[in-house]
Formats: C-alpha cells, structure tokens, sequence
C-alpha cells in the first residue's frame, strides 16, 4: 500500500500553480495517470522516485518515503523507473545493463526471455530499435525487485505496432510479477487496454476514476 | 652540436606528473560543478577559469608570493612538510596543476553536462551512490571528453612558459624545462639550438592535437552510424 499526500508548486503554460495528490495505491494495483501536457503527470512520478523534492509524505508499505524533512534519497527506495526515452547505459551491453542494477544472472535472463529480448544479451544497446531500447529498460528497471514500478509514457515514442506488442507485453508481465505500477499515458486505449484505475491530473488536482471513465474520453 | 634532451625529459615529466594530479583533483570538481545547483557554481566556475586570461606572469607572481617560505603557507609547508616550493621541481608541478586546471576541469565538465541527466537519475535508481554513479555510467559514456582533457592538459603543461618561469627558474636538470630553453639559447643568440628545440616543441604539439582531433572525428562518426 502506497499513500501520497504532498503538495508541489509547479509553473505551467498558464502560470505557477500548486499540486496537490492526496491518494492511495492498492498492492500489485495498476494505475494509468492521464492529463494535460504540463499538468504534473512526470513531476508527480519524479517525486514519488525520490528525483524531485515535494512537502508532505510518502509511505510505502508502513516505511516512509518522506515524511517532513526526512526524505529517503532515491538510493534505497526501490522504485523501478522506465522513461521515455529509455535513458539506457550507453557504454554496457543489454546484460550488463540490467546486471548492473542487481547481479542476479538467473533472473536477468528470466526477465530477458519474458521480454523476448535473450538473444540480445550481448548486444550493446546503442544497437537496439526503440521498442528493443523500450524492452531493455523495462528489464532493467524490474531487476531490483521494485516495491512499485513508475513509467513515463514508456511507449510514447514507438510507433502503433509497437506499441501494441508493448502493451500485450506489460500486461502479461504486470500479471505475472504483481509489481504496483503506476505509468502516465495519452493514450486512452491503452490505457483502457492496462489500467484498474485511472488518476487525471487537471487543475492542480489528482482525481482518481474506474476505467468506465475512459469510455467518456472516445 | 650536440642536443641536450634534459630540458625536453624535465617538460615530460612535468606534463605527466601534472596531468595525473589534475585529472584525480579535477574529476569529482567537474562532475560537482556538473551536477550541482549550488549558487556558489558560478563562483567556482570563475575561479576555475581564471587561469586561462590572467598573464601567466600574474599568476606566476602570486604563486611565487605564496609559495616562498616567507609566506604563512610557504613558511609552513616548508618548516612541517620539509619541502621547498620556490625553484624546485616540486614547486613547478603545485604551480602546473594551478596553471592548467582549467583545461582538465573545463573539458570534463562540458562532457557530463552533455550527458542524459536521465542515464545518472537511473544509475541512482539503481541504488548506485554518485561515486559508482561517477565511475560506472558517466566517465566511461564521456571518451572524446576524457581523451581531449588529459591531452591537452599535458600538450598545455609542456607549453608553458611564464609561470614556470617564474616560479621555478632556470636551474638546469631541476626546473630548466624546454620552453625556458629557447628562452634562454634565444637571449645569447643560440639560433640553431633554438631552431631545433622549437621545432621539436612544434611536432609534439600539432601531433598531439592532430590525435585527438581524429580520435573525437572516428568517435563522431562511429556514433552517428550507431
């Protein structure tokens, strides 16, 4: 169990505005965060990751994240964390990216194989397609065995084939190791496709829906 | 004639010492002022250069005031320490590391600021403190930078006139490095002698530079292809 409560003060296209979250994540719950661009859908994600400060608190499974002053630096708050743009160690091969995080061989080669990536392992990544890069990073950010799994519109660069065959992919993955996600899209039909709930982000405000809410979005 | 290769084994050796001093002190610099959102940045940053506009006879004055054992600090290296600073090698290599610390500092600062900032948050991601973080992700994804500031930290150091001029002298097999040479075979008219150890200076330097210039155009290339 996940609880937020923090605020932010961020600026925006229309001027400074302050972010309040004041939710809670189920264990192994899946959650797709949509909302404008600049809303603070990737800022939120950063300050859950320990990448950004906020006030208020974070609690993860009884242990603070955050609680006033006292912030846990992003070092010891296993989070698995995927961007947009893959942000893969350029100078290691694909093992070697996800070795380096955890030197747990059999379950880099576990994760590997379910992302049909194994055949890839000595590759350097600077080689990989994009949605290669995408699976690498996945991999790589569930090697430290994450207590939640944040994700930055992971597929939004790929195109729609691929972001299908992602999608497939994060679902069956998702079902299988019960990692809490939580992962901002634009996308409604994934999100449709991935989510048990939805949190949209509009005026400063994080407001948390069921999926039938996504039918009003088409 | 024959040619005296000490001033040009003194000038190595000043460069190697210099250069390996500067890369340990100038890494966590660089990657601090790369990282940092700090106000004093801009303060350091301008320390940091200031060796590159000041004339080296200013800063080879001030060294040569601080180092002497007149000085506070001088006086007291010398009586606890045991070393003298002004007119030895010693105190060359303290003014060296001074004189080209913005040719270390710069080139790598440059590098890790060009770098993904999300590649280091993910290294922190993965529990990595910034030191492994240092070591592991960002020095080895900077090359082309890494390469430029040891070279030309060492071509900068072999080059240099004024300060170690200043500081250390022209005392032959101690401080007499090659560029103080020509000086010197210039003064008395040693024409020919300064001929050949200027030319010599000269190939070093533009085939030094020409390496590292073809290394950072392959590296270019490679990636681009990548």
């Amino acid at each position: 169990m996940i609880t937020i409560d923090i605020t932010r003060e961020l600026h925006g296209a229309q001027g400074a505005f302050t972010l309040r979250v004041n939710q809670r994540v189920n264990e192994n719950e899946f959650i797709v965060i949509m909302g404008e661009s600049g809303a603070g859908k990737s800022t939120l994600l950063r300050i859950i990751a320990g990448l950004e400060g906020t006030e208020g608190s974070i609690v993860v499974d009884d242990v603070p994240w955050q609680e006033g002053r006292k912030i846990l630096p992003p070092q010891k708050r296993k989070v698995g964390f995927v961007f947009q743009d893959y942000a893969l160690f350029d100078n290691m091969s694909v093992i070697d990216n996800l070795l380096f995080v955890n030197d747990d061989k059999a379950f880099a080669s576990e994760l590997l194989e379910m992302m049909e990536i194994d055949a890839l392992k000595s590759r350097n990544v600077r080689l990989l397609s994009g949605g290669q890069k995408q699976r690498v990073a996945l991999a790589r950010a569930l090697m430290r065995r994450p207590k939640v799994l944040l994700m930055d519109e992971p597929l939004g660069s790929l195109d729609p084939r691929m972001r299908r065959k992602l999608s497939i992919k994060l679902k069956a993955l998702h079902q299988r190791l019960g990692t809490t996600t939580l992962m901002v899209s634009h996308d409604v039909a994934e999100a449709e496709y991935l989510a048990e709930r939805i949190w949209l982000v509009e005026a400063g405000m994080v407001n948390t829906y069921d999926t039938s809410f996504l039918e009003r979005l088409q | 004639m024959t040619l005296d290769l000490t001033p040009f084994v003194l000038s190595f050796k000043l460069a190697a010492v210099t250069t390996l001093i500067l890369f340990v002190v100038a890494l966590p610099l660089a990657w601090w002022l790369s990282q940092t959102r700090s106000r004093l940045k801009p303060l350091l940053e301008a320390l940091t250069a200031l060796p590159i506009v000041l004339p080296p006879s200013v800063l080879g004055f001030y060294l040569l005031v601080v180092l002497s054992p007149e000085s506070a600090i001088g006086g007291w290296i010398t009586s606890v320490l045991g070393v003298k600073l002004v007119f030895t090698f010693t105190g060359l290599v303290v003014a060296s590391c001074f004189y080209s610390l913005p040719f270390m500092v710069q080139p790598l600062q440059n590098g890790f600021e060009s770098l993904n900032a999300h590649m280091i948050e993910a290294s922190y991601l993965a529990g990595k403190s910034k030191i492994e973080t240092l070591w592991y992700v960002a020095l080895p994804n900077i090359r082309p930078a890494l390469l430029t500031a040891l070279i030309i930290t060492f071509a900068h150091t072999v080059g240099e006139f004024g300060v170690v001029l200043m500081v250390g002298g022209s005392i032959p097999g101690e401080t007499k490095v090659a560029s103080v040479a020509i000086y010197e075979m210039v003064e008395v008219m040693a024409y020919d002698q300064a001929h050949i150890y200027a030319a010599i200076l000269l190939g070093l330097s533009f085939g030094v530079l020409l390496l590292v210039y073809l290394f950072n155009d392959r590296h270019r290339r490679t990636m681009r292809w990548l």
